[in-house]
């Protein structure tokens, strides 16, 4: 499993595949996830992005971030971009106009796969297409002003659920898009954390071994639609894991196994209270109704984890 | 070889022969048996080609544009509703300069839901960034198909090709197709070499960028640049390909009885066999009646119509699609080429909508009309008032 010091040297030896000097945000986590994922592969890739941040901060004409072959085509096409690459890939492999071995990368936001893009990314993950799919989910439509997404967690505060006088932020739960791949039933999936880039590596390192549709699922914070100070991408990320409201976790062709167990399980409200999306939350007035409420749904969610890494571990 | 066949056999056929890398393709009616043939193929292992069946129009072509990035030459078709659906991903592979090459099964759009022909889908694409030839006939669709490989592929063009045929009236009828030996049609459409593969690690290219109003303008002007150089390659490859198959393949339109014609009907796809059978009879009763039926909409050839219509006392332009609001876009685009100078007469006739038939009496009657008729009217065949 790649230490920091291999992927740093990688990246020395072969140069970025990701470089600097594109426009991303100070503190925006999805430079580190990018670079983390990319230097965790041996092989060429090709890299494909729907629309969203990092693909406006990466590709503006007539400058590029990109050291690979990168595709961008629209918001909800990119599954189905990188299966035509694919396919096209194997067709001319066969006919021997293709002779390295290339692997295949999706980089893209939870608005682009959670939401516009699932139809597009459940196609592709039945058709078997063997590539990686990783989402930079920063749990918001951050690139056009922070609106809400179908990955933004209930009370968060978005620009369209806005935390109101009647209405405190996104009502709604967030959707579970890693269970709906499990439900795929492809190779490899899971969920990391910019908070834990050596987990993630290993994750994709993982992923790699197998052929077929693989799938991680990153938190990726966002100093701007989180309200958080822009130094503080790892911390806030990692309070996530800690109070187990993002849990690492991977599903290993059916087979659970959490990868980061927090010695002791903070409550949510750590995670909650140093983002200013939730500061409505404990301002004016404490909602402890809500926080409670937050609270159970979290627990409830962990302890099913645990009884699926049981049940699927034999134990 | 003779046979008798739909135009969705003679499709498959021509894809079949030209063998492309990767096929990408959603069902819907008229077009699902193009689908479905090409699936026999490649399950039967006939051809080679990867087939990727999508779950959508819009990542049918959306795959397109990825395996033609990649380098792989790619064909799809569809109809409909589903080139609505894909029609965001048709401009994207139109600015990519992308070679793809589409069947397009004419037919209707929602609402009402209609499964029949006419020409509201192609029009839907009229400004993508798409090529668009009209084929007459299961013939000309399977012609069109070789060709139109050529066509997007040429170095200077490098755009998708739509070929349109009309919805059941071509896909589904039977018709005697005389098609060329294998070889003969991979040798016409050659190797495909992409010039910026993404498959090329060793030469990373960055696809799909992202361009400010400082650029934008710029590009898009070089996407034009396509269009403008399609006409001679058009011409070029006609003239190959009608050595190749002996059928006379010159120019963007056909001439039918035209040079001496007073009445002329302007029309695109399979109205126009009914079209020259009304021609016929007309001429033997000694009126001076002709036809001219489009093969190349986009780019449109307004000079080149224009001159030939220049003798013509009074056209009928014959749209098989509204333009809500406005007379129709062929109608259109045939006056636009007369702008600033003196023309015929030019008169509007939308038909056919959601399959409604045209018989030759509707053909008859629209030459009829042209005896007294005013630029600018919009006049509808075979609609119950």
């Amino acid at each position: 499993m790649p230490s920091i010091k291999v992927l740093a040297k990688r990246e020395e030896e072969r140069g970025p595949r990701f470089t600097g000097g594109h426009s991303l945000c100070a503190g925006c986590a999805e430079p580190m996830i990018v670079r983390t994922v990319l230097n965790a592969i041996e092989d060429p890739v090709v890299v494909a992005s729907p629309t969203g941040c990092l693909e406006v901060a990466s590709s503006r004409y007539p400058t590029t971030a990109w050291n690979v072959p990168w595709i961008h085509s629209a918001f909800e096409n990119a599954a189905a971009t990188i299966a035509g690459v694919e396919a096209a890939y194997k067709a001319l492999s066969r006919k021997g106009k293709v002779t390295k071995k290339i692997r295949f990368v999706v980089f893209g936001g939870d608005g682009g796969t959670y939401d516009i893009g699932l139809q597009a990314l459940s196609g592709a993950l039945e058709r078997g297409h063997d590539f990686l799919y990783v989402v930079l989910d920063n749990e918001a439509y951050m690139n056009t002003g922070v609106q809400r997404s179908s990955a933004t967690p209930r009370c968060a505060h978005a620009t369209t659920s806005p935390a109101g006088s009647v209405v405190p932020g996104k009502p709604q739960d967030r959707k579970d898009l890693t269970e709906i791949v499990v439900a795929h039933r492809v190779p490899y999936v899971a969920q990391a954390s910019v908070s834990h880039l050596i987990d993630l590596a290993n994750k994709v390192e993982r992923a790699m071994q197998y052929e077929g549709p693989k799938f991680i699922n990153v938190l990726s914070t966002c100093p701007l639609g989180w309200r958080v100070p822009p130094d503080s991408a790892v911390n806030v990320a990692k309070l996530a894991v800690e109070t187990c409201c993002w849990p690492l976790y991977e599903v290993v062709e059916g087979v659970y196994k959490i990868t980061y167990k927090p010695k002791e399980k903070l409550p949510i409200e750590k995670w909650l209270e140093p983002q200013g999306r939730f500061r409505h939350l404990f301002r004016p007035e404490k909602r402890e109704d809500i926080i409670r409420e937050l609270q159970e749904a979290v627990d409830r969610h962990w302890e099913e984890l645990l009884r699926k890494e049981r049940c699927t571990q034999g134990g | 070889m003779r046979k008798v066949m739909t135009g969705h056999k003679a499709v498959a056929e021509a894809m079949r022969q030209i063998e492309p890398d990767v096929v990408a393709v959603y069902p819907i009616t008229p077009q699902s048996e193009i689908a479905e043939y090409y699936a026999e193929y490649v399950h039967n292992g006939i051809v080679k080609t990867e087939l990727i069946p999508v779950e959508s129009e819009h990542s049918a072509m959306s795959a397109c544009v990825g395996a033609s990035a990649a380098g792989a030459r790619v064909i799809t078709a569809t109809a409909s509703q589903g080139l609505a659906l894909m029609v965001e991903v048709l401009y994207v592979a139109a600015g990519l300069r992308l070679p793809i090459v589409m069947a397009l099964a004419n037919r209707s759009l929602s609402a009402p839901i209609n499964i029949h022909c006419d020409h509201s889908d192609a029009y839907l694409a009229r400004d993508s960034g798409a090529i668009q030839i009209f084929a007459e006939s299961a013939q000309e669709a399977y012609d069109y198909m070789i060709m139109a490989q050529k066509l997007a592929e040429n170095a200077k063009v490098r755009l998708p090709v739509i070929v349109n045929l009309d919805g059941f009236t071509l896909t589904h009828s039977s018709q005697v197709v005389e098609t060329l030996p294998d070889e003969a049609v991979k040798d016409f459409v050659g190797e495909y070499d992409p010039p910026y593969p993404l498959l090329d690690v060793d030469r990373p290219v960055t696809w799909g960028v992202f361009a400010m109003p400082d650029y934008y303008f710029e590009l898009k002007r070089a996407q034009q640049a396509g269009m403008e150089a399609a006409p001679e390659a058009f011409l070029e490859i006609q003239k190959a390909y009608s050595e190749l198959c002996g059928r006379p393949y010159k120019g963007f339109f056909e001439a039918y009885k035209l040079d001496d014609a007073e009445r002329v009907i302007v029309v695109m796809g399979s109205t126009a066999g009914t079209a020259k059978a009304v021609v016929d009879e007309l001429r033997d009763k000694g009126e001076r009646v002709g036809l001219l039926k489009v093969w190349l909409w986009r780019p449109f050839p307004r000079a080149e119509i224009a001159e030939a219509l220049a003798g013509a006392k009074a056209v009928a332009v014959m749209d098989r699609a509204i333009s809500f609001g406005n007379l129709g876009a062929l109608y259109l685009d045939v006056v636009s080429g007369f702008a600033g100078r003196p023309g015929p007469t030019f008169v509007n006739y939308i038909y056919g909508l959601g399959g409604r038939d045209v018989p030759m009496e509707h053909i008859a009657e629209v030459f009829e009309g042209l005896k007294e008729a005013e630029t600018g009217e919009l006049r509808y065949l075979g609609l119950r008032e």
